[in-house]
């Protein structure tokens, strides 16, 4: 095994050459363009393709066009970026294609600013284009999980035949830390059964996303909904910090959660009993684990998000409102402070909240 | 060649089962239509030229949408106007693939007019067929951007107005501007002397993708009976007549000949390459160690964009890896590097590190004024401020320790004018307040400039050049 420091960017591209990643198709956008800069290099390095598109639509539908030849590809943006590229996402869970997207965060709406936020949670995890579909969400909180969880995203996209969207913010795409490289290399292989791979063997094959007939579609969709049950059942991740004797859970994800971290140490060390509760999957959410703690004990939530509390609903959701859920949040590209976790979990500490 | 135009051409499946319903060998378009008639000289070239197995045909939205009911190859759908993008996605990753976009004019010159202009300048290996009848047709009659001056559709319904509407699009002449394309050619397929030329230009579109020869476009006058409200005959004739009018037939450009077939690389996945493109072998880094009693050191460093306190930030991050500590690095990013002020963030830790954003410092490198005066306060207590002496006077906070460093003039004195970041590093090995190791510092350096020997050599000297000054003058 290998450290080097690495940005958070660049362990993206790293992540994805391993995971067998053949094309990148991208458009420059800050906070995520050196993950388009170290692709250009990389990319070609190795044989592999890459296109600097003409726009973030042109590079959607190209990661369309390559997973549909049953190939590893991917793309990378920010929230306006994302924005327009929806529609493809859309195209791409119709027709059940494979393929990774990276979101590196700033703030909205509209142009905003390239600060850091979190507040595509709702965009991506809830969908975003038309129809019932939804994305597999990942969400790295450090360099090392930038890398690995983009792997794992190519994974869990192939199993499912899926999108699979890595969600970060602008401080992990910036920040460089001890990246471990990965051991193994994935040979990838295209599944000929549902490619269109320019072979013999996949010339009957078809790529669409339309039905005509309504009632087909509703199957369709029925299935979708099945597979994303699935997913619910099998994929859940989360990572759980002085939880066992946690009064305040702090649930939060991304570089939040590792400003949590550091505020469940502190409080720790004043004796009041808090711990970090990080969904690393974001579709799938934990829910049933939450919903466990909301059962059991006197617990408060609270919830430490740079958006306007778009993942705090999802919380509420599964804990079915039993139990208080305060927010502690940032937005317009400030980051959530130490201090201002601490007075929050003072303040619910000493029963001065809620 | 054959003459017959009628007959099932082998490119074309002999039922139809994808379209369902009663009858299995009609299409699905209108009466008149031209669309039928391309499919089948597709489908015959296809299957005369032997490339079915490895053609990937993409349907459009509009009309063509079901494409794939009829052509024996591999089949994509794709969203509306995007089908150059999906190709080029398709021929990128397949390099044999014989690529074609089969388009209308509201799906090629509108919508997608982008992804059309930008696909045939990237030269990428597809035929586009791009069917032009002068107005939308599944959807149902709107104006399309080939719509004729005075021509009447639901959305233009006292005729296409150019004070309002605009022109037609040419879209040959417009992708003639172009150096890539290979082949660009505008037939019509209103009536047999016709459809005869058309053969020729779909067959020499295809023969240029099984030779990977790069892009071709032929535009396609048809007929839409239905949206224009014309019989047979006047179909015909609104082709011949004023279409042809507007739209001149003929061949803009055809460089088969003389060009050169196009290979792409092949992708290697070896893990092998894959660290050697990293250096993995020469570039390696010791894991970090759990030592809580270290504790944490937070520094800030800022400066002037071009100062280089971005990299002196990584090199004390280097240096705090080689030293085995638990380390961040955050910079300010975007604009803020092109003017004005830059600054980073490092952590050094003895355990996992949490916010790797320094909002209190232990350490603060302030290379400008305003740097000191934005960050001076955020110091804590027992801290230590190094800025360049150039800066002036500065009431340093009560309980920090303010260091004047002269960078700027050691930097110059050294014959290195722009490594004052570099005094600073020296100034900080050798006051020891990171509480890292003397010599992780030059190796850092080194390890910065692997490879530019003349560079190492030069920042050594200046390195020492400050810590030389911290024992002369602190």
């Amino acid at each position: 095994m290998v450290t080097q420091l690495v940005k958070g960017n660049t362990a993206v591209v790293i992540g994805a050459l391993y995971a067998g990643c053949d094309c990148y198709f991208g458009y420059p956008i800050t906070p995520a363009s050196e993950i388009l800069h170290e692709a250009s290099s990389y990319f070609p390095m190795l044989g592999r393709k890459f296109v600097q598109a003409e726009s973030e639509e042109a590079a959607i539908n190209m990661v369309y066009g390559g997973a549909s030849a049953g190939h590893r590809v991917m793309t990378a943006s920010s929230g306006p970026g994302i924005s327009l590229k929806q529609e493809g996402i859309s195209y791409l869970a119709g027709a059940e294609l494979p393929c990774v997207i990276v979101d590196i965060m700033r703030a909205g709406p509209g142009l905003g600013n390239i600060g850091p936020e979190q507040a595509d949670y709702n965009q991506i995890v809830k969908g975003g284009g038309h129809g019932n579909y939804k994305n597999i969400v990942l969400a790295p909180n450090s360099v090392q999980e930038m890398c690995d969880l983009t792997l794992k995203a190519f994974e869990l996209s192939f199993k499912y035949r899926n999108p699979a969207v890595v969600l970060a913010d602008g401080v992990l795409g910036q920040m460089v830390e001890p990246l471990k490289f990965p051991t193994s290399a994935v040979q990838p292989q295209i599944d000929t059964s549902w490619a269109v791979a320019a072979t013999p063997q996949t010339r009957r094959n078809l790529i669409t996303s339309i039905f005509l007939d309504f009632e087909q579609l509703e199957g369709f969709n029925n299935k979708l909904q099945e597979k994303y049950e699935l997913i619910e059942q099998q994929e859940v991740a989360y990572e759980e910090y002085m939880m066992a004797d946690a009064d305040i859970v702090l649930v939060s994800y991304g570089i939040s959660s590792r400003i949590c971290r550091s505020a469940v140490e502190q409080a720790r060390k004043k004796g009041i009993r808090v711990g970090l509760f990080r969904p690393v999957t974001l579709f799938p959410f934990p829910e049933k684990e939450l919903f466990k703690l909301a059962q059991t004990g006197d617990r408060t939530f609270i919830c430490v998000e740079m958006s306007n509390g778009q993942m705090r609903e999802d919380v509420l959701l599964a804990t079915r409102c039993m139990r208080p859920v305060e927010l502690v949040n940032r937005l317009g590209g400030n980051l959530i402070t130490f201090d201002q976790v601490m007075q929050k979990i003072e303040e619910v500490a000493k029963g001065g909240s809620i | 060649m054959k003459e017959k135009v009628i007959g099932r051409p082998a490119g074309l499946y002999a039922e139809f089962p994808r379209k369902g319903g009663a009858a299995p060998t009609a299409t699905h378009y209108c009466p008149g239509c031209g669309h039928g008639i391309l499919h089948k000289l597709i489908g015959e070239a296809m299957g005369d030229l032997g490339i079915q197995d490895r053609t990937v045909m993409i349907s459009p939205v509009g009309c063509a949408v079901f494409a794939y009911y009829y052509f024996d190859c591999g089949n994509l759908q794709v969203a509306h106007g995007r089908a150059p993008a999906v190709g080029t996605g398709v021929s990128r990753a397949l390099d044999h693939a014989v690529v074609i976009s089969y388009q209308g004019d509201g799906d090629l010159a509108s919508i997608g007019l982008n992804e059309t202009i930008q696909a045939a300048n990237r030269g990428e290996k597809i035929a586009v067929f791009f069917v032009n009848n002068t107005v939308y047709g599944m959807t149902g009659g709107q104006m399309a951007p080939t719509t004729l001056i005075g021509e009447k559709t639901v959305t233009c319904p006292t005729g296409r107005d150019p004070r309002y509407a605009g022109y037609p699009m040419h879209m040959c002449e417009l992708l003639s501007s172009l150096q890539a394309p290979v082949f660009i050619e505008r037939v019509s397929v209103s009536d047999i002397a016709h459809i005869r030329k058309a053969r020729k230009a779909v067959r020499k579109a295809l023969e240029i993708q099984r030779d990977g020869k790069g892009y071709a476009f032929v535009e396609v006058l048809s007929t839409c009976p239905t949206n224009l409200k014309q019989d047979a005959e006047a179909s015909t004739r609104f082709v011949n007549e004023q279409m042809e009018k507007e739209f001149p037939l003929g061949n803009f450009r055809d460089r088969s000949e003389e060009t050169e077939p196009l290979c792409r690389n092949v992708s290697d996945f070896t893990k092998e390459a894959i660290d050697k493109a990293f250096n993995l072998d020469t570039e390696a880094s010791p894991d970090a160690v759990e030592d809580p009693a270290f504790g944490q050191v937070l520094i800030k460093a800022a400066g002037f964009g071009g100062q280089g306190v971005l990299s002196l930030g990584l090199i004390i991050a280097k240096a705090a890896c080689r030293a085995q500590r638990h380390v961040s690095w955050y910079p300010s990013y975007g604009p803020e590097q092109r003017g004005g002020t830059a600054n980073c963030s490092v952590v050094i830790s003895g355990s996992a590190i949490g916010s790797p954003v320094v909002y209190e410092s232990n350490i603060l490198i302030a290379m400008n004024r305003p740097s000191l005066e934005k960050f001076a306060l955020d110091v804590k207590p027992g801290g230590v401020i190094l800025y360049d002496s150039t800066i002036g006077e500065y009431d340093i906070p009560e309980g920090v320790r303010g260091i004047a460093v002269p960078a700027m003039e050691i930097a110059c004195k050294t014959k290195a004018e722009k490594a004052a970041n570099t005094v600073m590093l020296g100034v900080l090995k050798e006051l020891g307040v990171t509480k890292l190791p003397a010599d992780a510092f030059t190796e850092a350096l080194a390890e910065n400039f692997a490879g530019k020997q003349k560079l190492i050599d030069i920042n050594k000297k200046v390195l020492e050049a400050g810590a030389q000054w911290v024992r002369d003058n602190l």
